[in-house]
Order: structure tokens, then C-alpha cells, then sequence
């Protein structure tokens, strides 16, 4: 009986789900909430846009919230026609190609080798690697170092120290276990070296690993900015974010300032400013959507092992 | 196999780990060997090994130095703040879009919600600005109009905290909810027919078995936190921080930079970052000793 009744509350449930009142209920509140916390996360962006979109009177009398107000893309104009803004942008394309390029490179001829448990000595390896990612000399001491390799301001300041990160190479390490080892083997008999199993069979099969940690090391070199502030004093070779830290150094001025005197002299225009935030923001914008899933696998592929 | 045969078969591999066994050797263990001038009196001239050892003396003076302690108590303040602000977000937000059940929606709405993480901290000093300013900032903007007095979010060390709190959950509270998702894919669906069927109402679901199934993600996250107490990333404070809440904002990395680097007092900074090195490891290690005996499972 009991058991018949149970039945046929499933078919119930089956023919009509969602029935209850209260499901729908919690639904529209659970959306809206979840709506609230999307609008909260990108309507900061959508408030520099409208800044950098509007003329210097709405935006001083405070009209500006969520769309430009005097539309004008004088801010723009002024951004683009700023060569040193321009090179700078340039430059950090650049900089983080070469970085991306070369942290893969080294991250996979120590991943290949370390991957094989056979290979004498690996477990040496692997702890002296490990070791590092649980101490460091510190930042003088690496700052040290970079002036007595006299790299201070140059491009490979912002290059060599970083070229390994110990986390992305166990993740690579591990996916190269994951690849079956009758394929190396195979190989092998074939008369393949290791040079040509790697690069015509292990790093074809990798592509997927490949792609995501590249895009870690190109986020975080992009994004990079106590390095850049350290190593680096030639306005030249200012980063996109070194640039851009100087003009919210010149906003923090003029906060401070306005607490004691209102109104400055030679104050740069928010809108400029917004624009130039809005002109180092679209870059990741652009690629993000695209990359997405990259990422996300990625971080599956770290907390698995990490 | 004897090793000349094992080399001939081999080398390529042993090749292939020379670059970057010299990049861990110069670049990681390079700044360990200088890490001795916290126990010099370091000038360039001389060099590393060229300069006079002065024992702990470099020591004594950062324990009688009250910036030191300011800054430890800051670093420790901001990150149980932090802890306590942005630890629970990203929880209640991987539950709630957990529950979704429009796939379009969840989709779009992650996309978005993972954004913030991906943009740079000077970036989002530049927005914080826009956004917290006291003059045109758009929050006091908002405030003025409805007849208050300005708010100093930037610039009053108690209302800057405010500032620094929320930027973090802002940041961090989107992209943190991936391990939680993930965790969730785990979960028995047949648990949540069977609740269904017993009549439990969706609040009552979350309660007993989403959460329960969060237990050991929840667990290891807080613990990975508690680890890092001691450690602070120097962009945050530093690029959102000024000179007028350095009361608050001026951390152990903050001070590390600004006598080492600004003040060129190399042997006190790197004093004070071989003291959050290890202290960070005993504070390491001890999360991994309590993890193994909550989940039964290291986090190292």
C-alpha cells in the first residue's frame, strides 16, 4: 500500500515537475539575486565607459551613472594619438608574447623528462623544484640578483625571473603521464628519438594543456605590475600597467589634494582617464570570452593535483 | 642496464632539463644563497659575500621597529577581514547558481561573474577610483543627491577598509565559485530525487545534502586560507592603499618595498621578508597538519 502511494507520488512528480509554489518561488528569488550579483560585477566597467564616453560638465557635476552624458570620443582620440601610450601597448604585446613563448618552451622541456618515472634522479628534481614553491629568497634578495645580472631596466627583467612557475609545471607534468605510454613506446621502436616523440606525438596530444597554461602565462605577465615597478625606470619601456598605475597614482594625488584644496591646477580630465583604463581593460575583454573554457579547464587541472 | 647505456638512451631527456634546472638554480635558489645579507650589512659595492656580517643585529632592529609590527598587524587584519568578507561569497554563490536550472542563464551569468578576476589590480585601482571617489566618484555621487555629506572611502583608513573589502569579494567572489561547482558535479543526483520525493522543500535540499556535499571543498579552502595568514599580495593594498590610510593599508610586502627598495635598506627589508617566509611555511605546513587530520588528505 504504502509503496503503491510512493509510486505514484514519483509519476506525479515526473508528469509535472516544478509543481510546487514555493519551487517557482524560490527560483525567481535565487535568478534575481544571481541577476543583482551580475549587474554588481560588471557595472563598474559600464560606469568607466560612460565616464570615458562623456564630456568634462556632466561628469564633474556627478550626471554620469550608467550611460554617457555630452556623448564625445574626445578622450579616445586623445588615448590613440598618445604615442606614448601606443608604445607603450606595443610593447607589452611584445613582452608577453616573448614571455609566453619562452615560459612554454622551458615549461615543457622540464615537464617531458619529469614526466617519465623511470628516469634517474627525477625524485632529486622534483623536491628541489618543490621546494621553491613553498620558500623564496624574497624580493630584495631577487632584486639583488636582477641588478647583478644587469638586467634592471631592460625587457628581460620582466622575463627571466618568471619563466617557470613550479604549479603550471606539475599540471603539464601530470597531463604527460596521463598520455599512454604505448604511444612513446611504439615511437621508440619506430626508432624515434625523444626530441621527435615530443614534438611530433606528445605535444599534438597536449594541445588542450598547452593552450590554457599559455593563457595563465600571458594573464599573469599581462597583468603583471610589482615587477615592472621594480625593474623598470625607462618611460620607454613603461608596461601597459606601469602607465596606467602613474595616472591613478596622479588620482590618488588629487583625492589627497581635494581634501584641503578644491580644484587643481593641471588635473587630467577624467574622462581621459577612464578612457585609458577602458583602453587597457578591452584587450582582456576581447579574448576573454573566447578563452573561457581554457581557463576554467585549467583550474580543474590544478586542483586535481595542486 | 649499465649507465653508459643508460645515457646513450637517455641523454636527450637530461638535455632537455638543463635550461630549466639553470633557470631554478639562478633564478629560485640564486635569491636563497642572498637571502645571508639579512645577516650582513649589505651595500653593493661589496657585494653579497663581500659585505660585513652583523649577526642578528639586522634583526633586533626590525623587532624594535614599530612600523614592523604595524604592518604585521595590518597584514593579519586585512587577510581575517578578508577571510571573514570574502571567504563565504563565492560558497553562496556557487550554491545559488547551483539551483539554476536555465542552462543560458548559469552559462551567461558565469562568464560574466568570472571576469573581475582576470583584470589586473592597477586596472581595477583605476576603477575603484571611479566608483569610490569622494568628489566624483560615482557611490558619493549617488549619496550627495540624496542630501548626505560625502563619504572619504579613499581616504579615511575605517571607510577605506570598507573599500578594500568589497573590491576583494568584487574580484574574487566569481571565479571562486568554480571549485565549489566542481565539487558539486559530485554530488549524487539521486540524493536530491529522494528528498524530493519525501517531500523536502528546496531550502531544506541545499541544507542537507548541498552543503554536506561542500563539507570537505569548504574545509580544505579554509584551511589553504589560514595558511596564508602571514602572506599578502603587495598590487591590492599597494596600488588601492595611499598615503593618507597607510595606518591600515601598509602591510608586510608594502614595507618590504618601501624601506628596501624606496630607502635602499636592504638588510632590514630582506629581514623582514625572510620573517614572512618563514613564518608562512610554519603557517604553511601547520594547515597541512591540520588538513590531514580534518579530510585524512594533505593539501601539499
Amino acid at each position: 500500500m504504502a509503496e503503491a502511494a510512493r509510486v505514484n507520488e514519483t509519476d506525479r512528480i515526473k508528469v509535472k515537475p516544478n509543481i510546487s509554489r514555493g519551487d517557482r518561488i524560490f527560483d525567481i528569488v535565487n535568478m534575481t539575486l544571481i541577476a543583482v550579483s551580475v549587474l554588481i560585477c560588471i557595472f563598474p566597467f559600464i560606469h568607466v565607459l560612460s565616464i570615458s564616453l562623456s564630456s568634462s560638465r556632466p561628469i564633474m557635476s556627478g550626471e554620469v551613472t550608467l550611460f554617457p552624458k555630452e556623448f564625445t570620443i574626445e578622450a579616445y582620440v586623445k588615448v590613440f594619438s598618445d604615442p606614448s601610450m601606443i608604445r607603450s601597448l606595443g610593447f607589452t604585446v611584445i613582452l608577453t608574447a616573448v614571455f609566453t613563448l619562452f615560459c612554454m618552451a622551458m615549461t615543457i622541456a622540464a615537464a617531458y623528462p619529469l614526466s617519465k618515472s623511470n628516469l634517474k634522479g627525477r625524485g632529486f628534481f622534483m623536491v628541489v623544484i618543490i621546494i621553491t614553491m613553498f620558500f623564496s629568497g624574497g624580493i630584495i634578495p631577487e632584486y639583488i640578483l636582477v641588478r647583478n645580472l644587469h638586467l634592471l631596466d631592460t625587457m628581460w627583467a620582466l622575463i627571466l625571473p618568471g619563466l617557470i612557475s613550479p604549479f603550471y609545471l606539475i599540471i603539464m607534468i601530470s597531463f604527460f603521464k596521463g598520455i599512454p605510454d604505448s604511444l612513446e613506446e611504439a615511437a621508440e621502436i619506430d626508432g624515434s628519438s625523444h626530441f621527435r616523440t615530443l614534438l611530433r606525438i606528445i605535444l599534438p596530444l597536449s594541445m588542450p594543456v598547452i593552450a590554457t597554461l599559455s593563457l595563465f602565462y600571458a594573464v599573469g605577465r599581462w597583468n603583471g605590475f610589482m615587477d615592472t615597478l621594480m625593474y623598470i625606470n625607462s618611460p620607454e619601456l613603461y608596461p601597459l600597467q606601469l602607465k596606467l598605475y602613474q595616472l591613478i597614482q596622479n588620482n590618488m594625488a588629487t583625492e589627497l589634494m581635494r581634501n584641503e584644496v578644491a580644484g587643481t591646477a593641471n588635473m587630467m580630465p577624467e574622462s581621459l582617464k577612464a578612457a585609458s583604463v577602458i583602453f587597457a581593460t578591452v584587450p582582456i575583454l576581447i579574448v576573454y570570452p573566447w578563452l573561457q573554457r581554457y581557463f576554467v579547464s585549467g583550474v580543474m587541472l590544478g586542483a586535481v593535483k595542486g | 642496464m649499465k649507465t653508459s647505456t643508460y645515457l646513450r638512451r637517455y641523454w636527450q631527456l637530461y638535455f632537455l632539463l638543463i635550461l630549466p634546472l639553470a633557470y631554478f638554480a639562478i633564478f629560485k635558489y640564486g635569491p636563497m644563497y642572498g637571502v645571508q645579507i639579512a645577516f650582513k650589512d649589505f651595500n653593493f659595492f661589496q657585494g653579497i659575500n663581500g659585505s660585513e656580517w652583523i649577526g642578528w643585529d639586522g634583526f633586533r632592529e626590525v623587532f624594535q621597529n614599530q612600523d614592523f609590527y604595524r604592518t604585521l598587524r595590518n597584514t593579519l587584519m586585512l587577510n581575517i577581514l578578508d577571510l571573514i568578507v570574502s571567504f563565504p561569497a563565492p560558497l553562496i554563490l556557487a550554491i545559488m547558481l547551483y539551483e539554476v536550472k536555465a542552462l543560458w542563464f548559469k552559462k551567461l551569468s558565469q562568464t560574466i561573474l568570472y571576469i573581475p578576476h582576470f583584470i589586473s589590480w592597477v586596472i581595477i585601482g583605476g576603477i575603484v577610483y571611479q566608483v569610490f571617489g569622494t568628489q566624483s566618484g560615482f557611490i558619493n555621487n549617488l549619496w550627495v543627491s540624496m542630501g548626505f555629506q560625502p563619504i572619504p572611502f579613499l581616504t579615511d583608513p575605517n571607510y577605506w577598509l570598507i573599500t578594500y573589502l568589497l573590491t576583494g569579494v568584487w574580484q574574487s567572489a566569481g571565479w571562486g565559485t568554480i571549485l565549489y561547482l566542481a565539487a558539486l558535479t559530485g554530488i549524487n543526483k539521486e540524493l536530491y530525487e529522494a528528498a524530493e520525493v519525501d517531500g523536502a522543500t528546496r531550502m531544506r535540499r541545499i541544507w542537507h545534502i548541498t552543503l554536506p556535499g561542500l563539507r570537505p571543498t569548504i574545509i580544505t579552502l579554509l584551511i589553504i586560507n589560514l595558511g596564508n595568514m602571514v602572506t599578502i599580495g603587495f598590487e591590492r593594498p599597494y596600488v588601492i592603499g595611499n598615503v593618507a590610510v597607510q595606518e591600515y593599508s601598509d602591510v608586510l610586502s608594502t614595507f618590504v618595498y618601501r624601506i628596501g627598495l624606496e630607502s635602499g635598506q636592504y638588510t632590514l627589508a630582506t629581514v623582514v621578508g625572510l620573517f614572512q617566509a618563514v613564518v608562512g611555511l610554519i603557517f604553511v605546513l601547520g594547515a597541512n597538519f591540520a588538513a590531514k587530520k580534518t579530510t585524512g588528505e594533505g593539501i601539499l
